[in-house]
């Protein structure tokens, strides 16, 4: 390159960095230099001057029918994309209506960066017009989150807030942002560097303790690996593959750490939990050795503490420091990001080709306490149309999910065997979720086939939503599993509360089909369950959006089940 | 159990609001809270004086202070050999009668008396918590009209700790 010409390069990327901006266009100035190239939100009043600036640069931005809509479909895109999912709402009503979507990205630790209108400077603590104290509500439920006082300061918070929100353990960072602010003219340049000295995430294990726990294996008889959500966050599937592999252990997933491991994979147990496999429990239960990998603990996987893995070593590799020892005494601590720490246990080139006695015995649990289900001869069992979505679509498909029964049989019957294909609300258990989430999942993946495995009751949460598949044909396939009720609670009032079903009957109901028809989407409601194959085919065959309206048996329960306050040796149902 | 723990934050809008929050949303038990800036003005030293249950308790009131962003630093400084004070302000029923020997009573504490009303002294003292303590109790005969007091602010002494029982986070 000639001096002239560097020169002239030189200028013009100071041109580009030293720019004077307004806030708003600083805003998306910032989303540019982090690569977004989506955004999902709404507009209103004190976010106007941000949406000006989106129409004058034709970023590309999904209008969702209500925030709750936008956020989960950021949460959608944030899972299966593996970037953060931006969203961007007004003051107010606007920013109130997405501390659902934050919540649950919260506990389900997804990258979120939640961008919300706040009234101008001069009148915040004034009970202004839209103003709500977005802050104050969302401090518990955010990794962090910035009030922006001086435009000056846009450029460092954005770099702060992607950096925050996509590193250590993802999660929400909300960023508020005053009308007058976001008119204000300032000096754009972007920085380089990060200067949080109170965000320094571990993300290389100890190695003392790597060393502990290669020991451990060694000494132990029947250990097990539990993988969670940590392994897909951390993009560490494959060396999750080697280590179980090359170790021989079983793995176990939860429910948010579903596809982390092949489930048709021979050492896969499947899911444990509340519904979990009836061998993933026990393996559990009976290890002598258990290897948590991104997973916390949960209440709905361990169930009662006092019976957890009572034999078990402990070891836990968490992210999050907080996580280890918070509900189960940890033996071997290891604070680090799951890929590095695979790849430092991968690399000790240990082996072992053992545990034969244990496999054996695991393998007899699973021939002897397959998943199972009664067929009645007239109505569709809702077990039976998972297990046709997962053959009709080899597999392959992103399915998204409420919270409920249905989310119970999609995580027992569809086999996942690759990451990031499996999207679901696991620690807030936010109903209205899977149909939102299923969009921002399309719009990560649009070759990909999405299907939203949604309830009757869940989907009349959200399901104004269906304008953006209207408007953008964008190919999601709906499946409404309908049995005119609000499942889960219909169970555990069935269960535990003598049958009085307190508001979980659903018998009114609108027409799915006509509803899908108003939005010119196609619709098929199929009762009869001969034909629910071919009607299932036919629609996933097809272009654009499709809704199916399935009724499935009304009364159908899932199984097994650790009854609340009940150990994993204790399930319930894992017989006819 | 009670426990001494210190905290540098950054000294910006709303971290009393985030540390608090989390002591409430977690169930942590707070005695007291005192905060100041620290001879760098970006920074303040928050001193929490809790009362947990366990060592998992104790544990996880440090990670999830440390998990703060604007938390720069936490110690428990229980088991070191620290300097921790507190300031109580005691307003004394007392008449022209009495005035001396609540002065006098007052000397060996160090406590000053700061106000003189017509039927009223205020004292002033500063010390560990005990020492207050003892005092307030000494002056409850009197009548104690009104009571105010700080929680404890503490510091490392310069000189090493005697303690092995330093207790913080076992995973850094």
């Amino acid at each position: 390159m000639s001096m002239d010409l560097e020169v002239e390069a030189n200028m013009q990327a100071a041109e580009q960095t030293d720019k004077q901006m307004s806030g708003s266009q600083m805003i998306l100035q910032s989303l540019v230099e982090e690569g977004v190239d989506i955004i999902f939100g709404y507009p209103g009043g004190a976010i106007l001057p941000t949406y000006d600036e989106i129409y004058k640069k034709g970023i590309r931005h999904i209008l969702a029918r209500h925030e709750q809509g936008a956020v989960h479909a950021a949460e959608g895109y944030a899972r299966v994309s593996g970037k953060a999912g931006v969203c961007i709402v007004t003051s107010g009503p606007g920013a109130t209506n997405v501390v659902t979507g934050i919540a649950d990205a919260m506990i389900d630790s997804l990258p979120l960066i939640v961008i919300s209108g706040q009234v101008a400077t001069n009148v915040i603590g004034t009970d202004a017009f839209q103003e709500a104290d977005m802050v104050g509500i969302t401090m518990p439920i955010t990794k962090h989150n910035f009030q922006i006082r001086d435009v000056q300061d846009i450029p460092t918070v954005m770099k702060q807030a992607f950096h925050i929100a996509t590193t250590g353990r993802p999660g929400p960072v909300l960023i508020d942002l005053p009308k007058d602010v976001s008119t204000n003219v300032g000096t754009f340049n972007y920085p380089k560097h990060i200067d949080l000295p109170g965000y320094q995430p571990t993300v290389q294990p100890n190695r003392l303790q790597i060393k502990k726990l290669n020991a451990a294996i060694k000494e132990a008889k029947r250990p097990v690996i539990l993988a969670g959500a940590g392994v897909l966050l951390s993009g560490g599937s494959s060396e999750l593959m080697t280590f179980a592999k090359t170790r021989n252990i079983p793995v176990v997933t939860t429910l948010l750490g579903l596809g982390s491991f092949p489930e048709t994979e021979k050492l896969s147990l499947g899911m444990a939990g509340m519904h979990g496999l009836y061998t993933a429990n026990m393996a559990l239960h009976e290890s002598d050795l258990l290897i948590n990998i991104g997973a916390r603990f949960d209440d709905r996987l361990t169930g009662n503490l006092d019976y957890f893995a009572p034999n078990a070593i402990v070891a836990h590799v968490d992210v999050d420091p907080a996580e280890i020892g918070k509900n189960i005494d940890t033996d071997i601590p290891i604070v680090s990001d799951a890929k590095r720490a695979l790849e430092i246990l991968n690399a000790s080139e240990e082996e072992n080709d053992g545990f034969k006695a244990w496999h054996e015995h695991l393998n007899a649990y699973q021939e002897e306490n397959p998943l199972w289900y009664e067929e009645d001869g007239e109505t569709l069992k809702p077990q039976k149309l998972l297990e046709m979505i997962y053959e009709e679509t080899k597999g392959e498909a992103i399915v998204t999910t409420d919270v409920g029964q249905h989310q119970m049989w999609a995580a027992q019957y569809y086999q996942f065997d690759e990451p990031d294909h499996w999207v679901t609300s696991g620690g807030l258990g936010t109903m209205g979720f899977g149909f939102p989430a299923a969009i921002g999942a399309q719009f990560a993946k649009p070759d990909k086939t999405v299907v939203a495995v949604i309830g009757d009751a869940g989907f009349q949460m959200t399901l104004q939503e269906l304008s953006i598949l209207q408007e953008l044909h964008l190919p999601v396939k709906i499946v409404i599993v309908n049995n005119a009720s609000l499942g889960m609670v219909r169970q555990w009032q069935q269960l535990f509360y003598e049958e009085r079903y307190s508001h979980s009957l659903f018998p009114i109901q609108p027409d799915f089909v006509k509803l899908a028809e108003a939005y010119n989407i196609p619709g098929f409601k199929v009762e009869n369950p001969d034909e629910a194959r071919d009607v299932l085919k036919k629609g996933l065959e097809m272009d654009g959006p499709v809704l199916f309206d399935f009724r499935v048996t009304s009364l159908e329960n899932v199984y097994p089940m650790i009854a609340p306050g009940k150990g994993h040796q204790e399930m319930e149902g894992v017989k006819p | 159990m009670i426990r001494t723990i210190t905290a540098t934050v950054n000294n910006s809008s709303g971290v009393l609001n985030r540390i608090t929050g989390l002591f409430a949303r977690r169930q942590f038990n707070i005695e007291s809270i005192t905060v100041g800036v620290t001879e760098n003005p970006e920074i303040s030293r928050m001193t929490f004086v809790v009362n947990v249950d366990n060592d998992r308790a104790l544990d996880q009131v440090i990670k999830q202070l440390n998990k703060q962003v604007d938390v720069l630093k936490v110690r428990d400084i229980s088991g070191d050999t620290i300097v921790a004070r507190e300031l109580a302000l005691i307003k004394v029923v007392s008449t022209p009668q009495n005035r001396s020997e609540i002065e006098t009573l007052a000397r060996p504490f160090r406590a000053s008396i700061v106000d003189v009303g017509r039927d009223s002294v205020t004292l002033q003292v500063t010390g560990d918590h005990q020492k207050v303590e003892a005092l307030i109790d000494l002056l409850k005969p009197y009548g104690i009209k009104e009571l105010a007091r700080t929680g404890a602010t503490a510091l490392k002494r310069s000189s090493k700790s005697q303690s092995q029982e330093l207790k913080y986070s076992f995973i850094q």
